[in-house]
């Protein structure tokens, strides 16, 4: 994938956005501030105007500028995270004009510990780490495994359904859901769709 | 002097502390509102925190109060943008944003050096309202 291939991904992601943030906004008001939908909403559109004016082969600096537009205009916990994800990311990416599918998984294993770094959290306190391991874990298996490209994408699929209902069993201990302690269970994490969104665009746009 | 910002979700909640924190500091006291997003909505602007960190430091540093979750994230993120040097003399107070505004506001005003002005938000921490 190179840099151009990587810019539609993130128009077909502001495109997704776009479309799930009422969605996304439901399930936040559900157990947050109803803002999380709202919020990645600006942010992608944004990230789609600057990256309209992009043109750059280097796939990092790309993902660069992704990151400061989310900084710079998400104005949720989600700008801070997601941002920092895709500046560590773009870190993984410097100078790469190509990306391979072992540099996909170098990509989400350092947008993952910039996620952990920013928001200090582990998996299992109902955020999006709880669809973002699993969906890394599960495609280092695949890559190990030799997984043909279709078979990568139907593991993924069932561990992001698993993972997501998951997120509806576990109480929050992190970010404003965990205000309402126990009766945060029963209702699906919002970061974790949001970023569910995210990794299907992806997934959608190879093969 | 230590410069005192108040990070809070809110314009009106920062501009309101601010507000309340001047009655009781000297009127050069460097107190900068960081609240909410351009357009008046409820969210936390890096660009917004970083400025007025710059604002706020006289080169004896500045103590950041913050409200809620993102208030901390965004104002780590300022912190990653501003140059080592001023970096090293901010620091994020864990003090409840109101009592901790009035008590380092205070001890800012007197002359109170960086470890001073963040020691007084975070006494309030667990001072009791009646």
């Amino acid at each position: 994938m190179n840099a151009e291939q990587v810019i539609q991904v993130l128009q077909a992601m502001n495109q997704v956005i776009d479309r799930e943030a009422q969605y996304l906004t439901d399930l936040d008001a559900a157990i947050g501030d109803g803002d999380h939908g709202i919020n990645m909403k600006r942010g992608f559109a944004a990230v789609s105007l600057k990256l309209e004016a992009e043109s750059t082969e280097d796939c990092g600096a790309v993902l660069k500028t992704v990151a400061m537009t989310l900084i710079s205009t998400v104005g949720g916990a989600s700008g801070p995270l997601y941002g920092t994800a895709f500046l560590k990311a773009a870190q993984a990416a410097n100078g790469k004009t190509e990306l391979t599918k072992e540099d996909a998984l170098a990509l989400l294993t350092a947008a993952i510990e910039g996620v952990q770094f920013r928001g200090k959290a582990e998996r299992g306190e109902k955020t999006m780490l709880d669809l973002l391991i699993p969906v890394k874990e599960a495609y280092a298996d695949a890559l190990a495994q030799g997984l043909t490209l279709e078979e990568t994408k139907q593991t993924i699929l069932t561990v992001m359904d698993e993972s997501i209902a998951f997120t509806k069993t576990i109480r929050a201990t992190k970010g404003r859901a965990s205000y309402l302690g126990d009766r945060s269970i029963g209702h699906q994490d919002p970061g974790a769709t949001s970023s569910y969104f995210l990794i299907k665009t992806v997934m959608d746009s190879v093969g | 002097m230590v410069g005192i910002v108040l990070v809070s979700h809110s314009e009106k909640i920062a501009q309101g502390i601010r507000d309340l924190s001047m009655q009781m500091a000297s009127p050069e006291t460097k107190i900068l509102a960081a609240g909410g997003l351009p357009g008046g909505e409820i969210g936390t602007d890096f660009q917004r925190i970083l400025d007025a960190i710059q604002e706020a430091d006289q080169g004896d540093g500045v103590v950041v109060l913050v409200d809620l979750g993102s208030a901390i994230m965004s104002t780590e993120v300022a912190l990653d943008f501003l140059d080592e040097e001023l970096k090293n003399r901010v620091v994020l107070a864990d003090a409840p944003i109101v009592e901790g505004a009035i008590s380092c506001s205070v001890a800012a005003s007197i002359g109170g050096n960086l470890e001073e002005v963040k020691a007084a938000a975070e006494e309030s921490r667990g001072a009791s309202k009646f």
